[in-house]
């Protein structure tokens, strides 16, 4: 392997995790974290696994830790939510091998239902807090946060943000050091944690008073002296964007933002004129150099941090420049001219546009959930209420059931993908049966975790590694758990769909209707002979009806609407509710249908 | 204050916009490389999701002797390569005043988000031309169409692009006979020549 690589942030937590000797690594897949289990991968020696949920990725790797082995889990910002319950007692019980907790934040909700800073985890936990700036500090930082668990006996949290995760640069390469597990040691003094709790709470202070100290000398906060008449308090990607727009500014980059080497900064302030903070999302530098007492010297001034930055969205050089020096940057041509806006769709031929095309016209009150399926909320369909977070449709479905059962129990209709669905709608489906509930759950079953890239999940029958495994079944899973009415329908069957969500609605008990089509993005379905349709333009009536199927490959400027003979995948949802025949296959004009 | 500016005219920004699926990733990561083998400092940015289901994608690439942030700032871009028109319009207030737009001669409208249809600009070309810009327009789809496979218009585009960068040939091709497979080299090399050769016959300026 040469000794420089172009990594992202995430290939490089992978290697540096590798090196650092993990032996097992778990996660859930999840913008932008997904990349470091599929990296992971690559090495043999490394026991990795996609999980159920986060929670358990969580608890699999904490297992692990407490066995003795180096271990990893990787999960996107919402996940550590899903995680937080097992989390927060980990600084109680402490480690064996040590154990990193990746937590992947997305600034700006390029690809998440929220912005939250989880910087306020660590706090939260009382761990400490690892954040790169950049790809060959990812690498470097997870083996570090790897020594600071094993030395401090406690879990690491290392962060990341799109913009490490996702942004390219080049790493030097380490050497591996990779060892065998400690050998197990039992416990239960500190690893039953509910009877010995009361005793084992004042370590969790006592440890982050060490780790206190810890941080004044740690090598990752580093000072940059230059002019002395602006100092920069700054950690992660916010550090290049300050590196950018304050070339000459003195800069204390904090590698380990939790916790905070108090002293390192009030001599880093003392040393300055001025002291800006400057971070994306919250104030979290900022208010706790408040707690320390920051003030700039000679009192002329407050230090500057949200202030002038904003607390929501993500940071850039553009942002910092007019916020520090008033200079604007250049705006968008759209004032000017027409710009529309390009939301992403989803693709020709989705399995998922037959089951909203009959929601749509059954007027169905939907509550939704999260995958590539929220797309579903867009025009044409437009056939979503609700959709927050993992799993959360089915319950959300019940609830408002219960308020309004007589006038909507029988329009009420929760969809949740397959994946979701393993992920955390199964508890919410047997709540519904256990409590008397009539809600109607669509499960789509698209053979995959569509929205993230085709990540394995236990209803797959593979691996991560694509190994062999077992497959659940839906249809057994969910008459287990006592559903009786269970209908599967192929959603390019248009009729079928509807008829079949109709029956299920006009029931007195639960049903669950599984529309089941493999994602078309999936090799299998891409290596299909594909044979695309045309519209005749002396037979259509353009009464627009096949607009009604969202498909992206129909579009045009004029009137007749227009298939892309690249796109079209030949699904034949849009000929199916031609009234006029116009839609036929391409080279079939004049044959009869 | 204005000497804490810093204008970054030690490195050559370029900006990749187009429709998920066109191969956006695939130029911006090329091009990335090769301004590292050219013995550059080299950084990449992008947002992955939209990728694959037909939203706006665009990607940062930033190089030169040192470079901190991967995101490049309006007004700062030096070269915008866009495999859609109206991508290029969406992007183009990144690009520096007189800065060079390589644009695709090709037209996607967007899904509708309502009931009325869209309205796609006109006269795209025209309109960045006023502004300044100095553009270089092809229509590489049929270009790649020619060659072999329309998939390669974006190494058309890529070759339209690399004859500005001031960064040899050789680094390039060195870049994708290392990168890419073996069965799609021949006709993306082929593309990317082809690409360079119209640059220069395409420039449109006002």
């Amino acid at each position: 392997m040469p000794t420089k690589q172009f990594l992202s942030g995430n290939e490089a937590i992978a290697r540096g995790a590798w090196e650092a000797g993990v032996h097992v690594a778990a996660g859930y897949p999840g913008t932008p974290s997904t990349e470091i289990i599929e990296n992971l991968v690559r090495y043999e020696d490394v026991d990795v696994e996609w999980s159920t949920n986060e929670k358990v990725a969580f608890d699999v790797a904490y297992g692990a830790s407490l066995a003795g082995g180096r271990s990893l889990v990787s999960m996107k910002h919402v996940g550590v939510n899903v995680a937080l319950d097992s989390l927060m007692v980990t600084p109680f019980a402490g480690v064996h091998g040590g154990f990193v907790i990746i937590t992947a934040d997305d600034p700006g909700m390029h690809s998440s239902q929220n912005e939250q800073d989880n910087r306020y985890l660590a706090r939260f936990a009382k761990i400490p807090m690892l954040e790169p700036a950049d790809s060959q500090e990812a690498m470097e930082y997870v083996k570090i946060a790897f020594d600071i668990s094993e030395q401090f006996d406690v879990p690491v949290f290392l962060r990341t943000t799109t913009r490490t995760s996702h942004s390219k640069s080049v790493v030097e390469m380490g050497v591996a050091d990779r060892k065998l597990p400690k050998k197990y040691k039992q416990d239960p003094l500190k690893h039953v944690v509910p009877i010995h709790g009361k005793r084992l709470r004042g370590n969790v202070d006592d440890r982050l008073r060490k780790l206190e100290e810890f941080a004044e000398t740690c090598p990752l906060n580093t000072i940059e002296w230059n002019s002395r008449k602006i100092g920069i308090v700054t950690s992660g990607i916010s550090y290049q964007y300050a590196k950018e727009v304050f070339p000459e500014a003195s800069i204390l980059k904090l590698g380990m933002i939790f916790p905070l080497p108090r002293k390192l900064i009030e001599w880093f302030c003392d040393g300055v004129e001025k002291t800006y903070v400057i971070e994306e999302l919250e104030p979290f530098l900022e208010e706790q150099l408040r707690i320390i007492g920051i003030k700039n010297p000679y009192g002329v001034s407050d230090i500057v941090g949200k202030a002038a930055i904003p607390s929501m969205f993500e940071l850039s050089p553009d942002i910092l420049r007019n916020a520090f020096l008033g200079i604007e940057g250049r705006s968008s041509f759209e004032s000017e001219v027409s710009i529309p806006p390009r939301p992403p769709v989803l693709c020709p031929g989705c399995p998922h546009s037959g089951v909203y095309f009959a929601l749509h016209k059954l007027k169905a009150v939907v509550t939704g959930d999260i995958g590539c399926y929220t797309l579903g909320a867009l025009h044409p369909f437009n056939a979503l209420d609700t959709t927050f977070c993992m799993g959360a449709g089915i319950g959300n479905a019940f609830g408002m059931e219960k308020v309004h059962r007589d006038t909507m129990g029988k329009k009420l209709v929760a969809v949740i993908g397959d994946g979701t669905f393993l992920h955390s709608g199964l508890g919410a489906l047997i709540d519904i049966v256990f409590n008397r509930g009539i809600t109607t759950v669509i499960l789509m079953d698209n053979s995959t975790t569509g929205m993230t890239g085709h990540q394995q999940h236990p209803g797959m029958g593979k691996t991560v590694r694509n190994l062999e495994t077992h497959a659940i079944n839906y249809e057994e899973l969910i008459h287990a758990i006592g559903v009786k009415h269970i209908r599967v329908v192929d959603p390019y069957d248009l009729e079928l769909t509807e008829k079949s969500i109709k029956e299920a609605l006009a029931l007195e008990e639960p049903a669950v209707v599984i529309s089941r089509r493999p994602c078309v993005l999936l090799e299998d379905e891409r290596a299909k002979p594909h044979q695309p349709y045309e519209v005749i333009e002396e037979l259509c009536e353009e009464c627009d009806l096949c607009l009604k199927i969202g498909c992206p490959a129909i579009g045009g400027l004029g009137t007749t609407p227009f298939i892309s003979k690249e796109r079209c995948i030949g699904c034949d949802l849009c000929a199916k509710l031609c009234a006029f025949d116009a839609i036929r296959p391409i080279g079939h004009e004049m044959a009869k249908r | 204050m204005a000497g804490l500016i810093n204008n970054n005219h030690m490195s050559k920004n370029l900006l990749f916009a187009g429709v998920g699926g066109q191969g956006i990733l695939l130029v911006s990561e090329l091009a990335a490389r090769t301004a590292i083998h050219a013995g550059f400092d080299a950084k990449k940015t992008e947002v992955h999701g939209a990728a694959q289901r037909g939203g706006s994608v665009v990607s940062h690439v930033r190089f030169g002797p040192k470079v901190y942030s991967p995101l490049s700032s309006t007004g700062d871009v030096d070269i915008l390569l866009s495999l859609e028109k109206l991508e290029g319009l969406r992007w183009a207030h990144y690009v520096k005043e007189g800065g060079l737009i390589v644009l695709n001669d090709e037209i996607r409208v967007p899904a509708r988000l309502t009931n009325t249809p869209v309205q796609y600009p006109d006269n795209v070309v025209e309109f960045l031309t006023a502004q300044g810009y100095r553009i270089v327009s092809i229509d590489a789809n049929s270009v790649a169409t020619e060659l072999g496979n329309y998939r390669a218009a974006n190494t058309v585009l890529l070759g339209a692009m690399a004859e500005h960068t001031g960064i040899a040939d050789e680094h390039w091709e060195t870049v994708m006979k290392e990168s890419l497979n073996p069965k799609i080299l021949e006709l993306n090399l082929r593309a990317f020549r082809r690409g360079k050769e119209l640059s220069n016959s395409r420039v449109l300026s006002s």
